[in-house]
């Protein structure tokens, strides 16, 4: 069931996790406890409008309050002002237009940043924002991209003439000559509504001179350290060689905390200007606005096949909503669909085009599966609307286009080459936990006897491509960073064991999953091994967490870390025990002379050999530690078959969702628990998406779901209970066999969702119904079908 | 300022406090408990649950000045030094938490629903936990926490984490 490694060692069992005894405690450090001695705090003046032009801005006020310390306007600040970074020009032509942390002279979304007040309290800083005179004359807001692409549209950023940021095309293949051949062609629009991260722990971050040196330590609820250290460096020309970047405990991400944000740009230059320690914590309504939001794709899907069922090409044509301005990786985030609309069926051709659209909102950047769920949804939901067309139950319609087991690697029509799958393990273990048949009989009796409430089910049998990944690949796409990952290994002299890694961990649990790795490598117990991470002091290499890589990547990092600390242990031993290398076999952290188990060394042994250095052979250094910089072959695919049985009241547009059967492959799997966990966070997320949540704007631009008491995340009581399996099929490209898992369930269960909806309505005509599928917007889809009907 | 008396996790603290002082703001800002946590502005997330006399309640949404002469349990004042509640040993035995940020509340509120109703049933333990947001592990987890908790504490005191 789980991962079947024939192995004594910590790797594939659920051993309980390390992290938890401090954070089931509260002996946590979040950075917003931070509370350095002679702190300002950070208050933020942003903008209730969403396009304007700054007509008047005086700080001097503030400045008179009690507790204040500083106020600034981007022109108090100058130099200071720094420009947020986007490391992914997609296309040669692209428009980037400045994204200065302080708005000039002009506003351009709702939160953001016009002046900033650092005073002795969060309180007294907040309070003197009220002295701050600011005067705006509004301008018409963009906020719908098909008009926002028309001529004579207002612009958001005047300076580049278009609202158009950039059109990327990738044809594959003929799709004209598909469509020619065709019997059928399906074609739908699909809106792929934006969504707010909404990670539990609102950002934060300090930035403190440490005063014996030059360093700045910044202190910030971050997934990327090391990304961001690079990036403060690179914008606010403070040598890289004097920040330390460190993410403390960090209350879930998510990919909202993939970014380097304004604030903490600003964060740093404040605190070395005033030569003190800086701190802003977001509070969620600021959270709301200015942490970048995810999704935000109308997309336009065409799908050609002939009548028997057989699929010939896709076209994709996509609009994706950059918001007001591009981050980190903004205009990247559709491409990372790119590659996955044809997901895992097998066709002649595929069409693309994808063109993103500037608009007077908060920008859009990663969010749980960045681009891969927009394009597992749409691929997932087209699927099933050809089955309908013609007549064909939609998992036959599945298994007669996907890729066969015994096809792989296979490389797709998008062009890449999946190493390893097994479709037919997954949906078959997924259909026999569902009771597939079970539930189509109850339908079919529920539908003859016209029931009020109808059951629907709903299949996705998704891949995606993580573990970001091949820096080559990487760089062909314009990225501008790499994909490797990074590990130290040392063991000290008393025996105990450092893994040093370059991810950064935001409740994935990779102290427990690491500390196993390299415990079956090293024969020493798990509670034997520190995992140290998040530092660029402490730990200094890494490219930190986000699409699914820290166990695809650098899990990978931490085994060859491990293996060549072994060797070079090794050499040592046989040193001591005056043999050969090759005469000693490595058991259970112990090296022993074959043949003669009473002569042998454990590592620990090695390790203070290593240290004293009184007896080590000729040209073998002191210490005892070794380090590795994996860049992986390809991308891993993990893949799985969800299956949603769901209850659809016709008289009130109520969905219960009844029953959700998940079966995931992500290859081998370090620690199952861990694994589990991470499916039924992604798994819920996903639903969400289809049932409870949505940004919306009004025709001005205001955010209207800007509070968690309007932005509807589940809780509890909204969800059911999941039936989680896997099957195992160990990736080949990567050594200990693992895929990535953080995002898979958040990529496959959109569609699973609404196909259940649609499955259960679909005899009413109804073809299609909006995210979040409320019971108002379902019980409207309901009566237009009706009326369309009559 | 106004002068409050309160004892927090078993310690008594006094102090001057500003009548507009979330209950929240001055365990974490003004005692130093930082284990307790703000998750919002709108009283929804529940990250910031303690027990106030023994009944959860939201910190964020009581003034520091309205706990004078209470007493406070926060997470940090669950069990003694190193010592599990079953609560705190539940979540841990079946993965209740992931980041861990929603913790703090989740499991004071789940001490709260368990001293209210010692055998809840999975939707008992749903509605329960209601007003106490996760984002991380769907609650799938959580909720098998919650029930592990019931057969702890059914079964009596227990000691350690496993
Ligand atoms: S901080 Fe969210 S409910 Fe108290
Ligand atoms: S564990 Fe992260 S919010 Fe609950």
């Amino acid at each position: 069931m789980t991962a079947a490694l024939e192995t004594d060692t910590a790797l594939g069992k659920p051993i309980r996790r390390k992290e938890d005894a401090h954070l089931l405690h509260g002996q946590t450090n979040w950075t917003d406890n931070i509370q350095l001695p002679g702190t300002v705090h950070m208050a933020i003046l942003r903008s209730p409008m969403a396009h304007a032009k700054i007509t008047k801005l005086d700080v001097s006020g503030a400045l008179k309050q009690p507790g204040v310390v500083a106020a600034y306007g981007a022109k108090e600040l100058g130099d200071l002002n720094g420009g947020v970074p986007c490391v992914w020009p997609v296309t040669d032509d692209i428009k980037m237009p400045a994204f200065p942390a302080l708005a000039i002279d002009k506003v351009r979304q709702v939160g953001d940043c016009v002046a900033v007040v650092l005073a002795t309290s969060v309180a007294a800083a907040v309070d003197a924002l009220d002295s701050i005179v600011v005067s705006y004359d509004q301008l018409p807001a963009v906020t719908d991209m098909e008009a926002a692409l028309e001529s004579g549209s207002a612009l958001v950023h005047d300076e580049i003439e278009t609202n158009a940021c950039y059109v990327y095309k990738m044809p594959c293949g003929d799709y004209e000559a598909s469509r020619a051949k065709a019997d059928v062609v399906v074609a739908r629009r699909f809106i792929n509504q934006r969504l707010i991260p909404t990670f539990m722990e609102p950002r934060s971050v300090v930035a403190a001179p440490m005063g014996m040196s030059d360093e700045i330590t910044i202190w910030s609820s971050t997934q990327i350290p090391h990304v961001l250290r690079v990036l403060l460096a690179l914008v606010t020309g403070i040598p890289e060689n004097n920040l330390r970047v460190v993410a403390p405990d960090v209350g879930g991400g998510f990919g909202g905390k993939l970014q380097c944000y304004r604030e903490e740009i600003l964060v740093t230059n404040l605190a070395k200007k005033l030569g003190r320690p800086v701190k802003w914590t977001e509070t969620r309504s600021e959270n709301m606005v200015a942490t970048h939001h995810g999704r935000d794709q109308i997309q336009d899907i065409e799908i050609a096949a002939t009548k028997d069922g057989k699929i010939l090409g896709l076209k994709v044509t996509l609009l994706a909503n950059m918001g007001a301005y591009l981050q980190i990786i903004t205009p990247g985030v559709p491409l990372l669909g790119m590659f996955m609309y044809p997901a895992i069926y097998k066709m002649d051709s595929y069409d693309f085009t994808c063109t993103g659209v500037f608009t007077n909102k908060t920008p859009t950047d990663a969010y749980r599966g960045a681009g891969r769920p927009e394009s597992t949804y749409a691929i997932e939901r087209i699927v099933d609307e050809l089955a309908a067309e013609i007549g064909m139950e939609p998992m036959e319609l599945r298994k007669k286009n996907w890729i066969k087991h015994e096809e792989f690697p296979f490389t797709t029509v998008a062009g890449l080459t999946y190493d390893t799958g097994n479709y037919e393990a997954a949906t078959e273990k997924a259909l026999a936990m569902f009771d597939y048949d079970g539930l189509r009989a109850e339908q079919a009796q529920r539908r003859a006897a016209g029931d009020p409430v109808q059951l629907g089910i709903g299949i996705s049998t998704f891949t995606e491509m993580c573990g970001l990944a091949p820096s080559r690949t990487l760089g062909a796409l314009k990225y501008v960073a790499g994909g490797w990952e990074h590990c130290t290994v040392r063991a000290l002299p008393t025996g105990k064991i450092e893994v040093v890694t370059g991810t950064s961990p935001h409740g994935q649990g990779h102290e427990t999953a690491w500390s196993q790795i390299a415990s079956s490598i090293l024969g020493v117990p798990v509670e034997d091994i520190e995992v140290i991470h998040s530092d660029t002091g402490r730990a200094p290499y890494g490219m930190d967490t986000y699409g699914s890589r820290s166990l695809a990547v650098g899990g990978q990092a931490i085994k060859a870390a491990s293996e060549r600390l072994v060797e070079k242990a090794r050499v040592i031993a046989a040193h001591q025990l005056e043999c050969s290398a090759s005469d000693l076999e490595f058991v259970n952290g112990s090296f022993q002379v074959k043949g003669d188990p009473s002569k042998s060394q454990a590592l620990g042994a090695v390790a203070f050999e290593a240290f004293t250095a009184h007896n080590l052979p000729p040209g073998v250094e002191p210490t005892l530690q070794a380090e590795a910089t994996i860049d992986p072959e390809d991308f891993s695919y993990p893949h799985g078959t969800h299956l949603a049985a769901l209850e659809v009241d016709t008289e009130t547009g109520q969905v219960k969702l009844r029953k959700y059967v998940c079966v995931d492959d992500v290859g081998m799997q370090v620690n199952p628990m861990i694994v589990e966990g991470q499916v039924h966070g992604g798994v819920a997320q996903g639903i969400a998406q289809a049932l409870f949540e949505g940004a919306e704007y009004d025709d001005d631009g205001n955010l209207l779901t800007a509070s968690l008491a309007d932005y509807l995340i589940p809780s509890a009581a909204d969800l059911p209970s999941f039936e989680t399996g896997s099957t195992v099929t160990p990736s080949t490209t990567h050594p200990l066999g693992t895929k990535g898992v953080g995002e898979a369930g958040a990529i496959a269960s959109t569609p699973a969702i609404i196909n259940g909806i649609v499955d259960a309505l679909r005899h009413l005509g109804v073809t299609d119904v909006a995210m979040p599928a409320s019971p108002q917007t379902v019980w409207r889809t309901i009566q237009a079908a009706k009326g369309g009907a009559k | 300022m106004a002068h409050i008396s309160v004892t927090v996790d078993g310690t008594s603290y006094q102090g001057e406090v500003e009548p507009r002082k979330l209950l929240v703001h001055w365990l974490r800002e003004d005692i130093g408990r930082v284990g307790t946590v703000v998750g919002c502005d709108t009283s929804n997330c529940g990250a910031c649950t303690v027990l106030l006399n023994g009944r959860s309640v939201k910190s964020c949404s009581v003034l520091a000045v309205q706990a004078d002469g209470c007493e406070v349990t926060t997470i940090q004042g669950l069990a003694d030094g190193n010592d599990w509640h079953p609560v705190q040993t539940a979540f841990k035995e079946c993965h209740g938490l992931q980041c861990g940020y929603c913790t703090p509340g989740m499991v004071m509120a789940a001490v709260d629903l368990l001293s209210e109703n010692p055998t809840p049933s999975e939707s008992e333990i749903r509605e329960g936990l209601e007003g106490n947001l996760c984002r991380c592990t769907g609650y799938h987890n959580i909720v098998k926490s919650v029930a592990y908790a019931a057969d702890l504490m059914s079964a009596g005191p227990t000691k350690g984490a496993k």
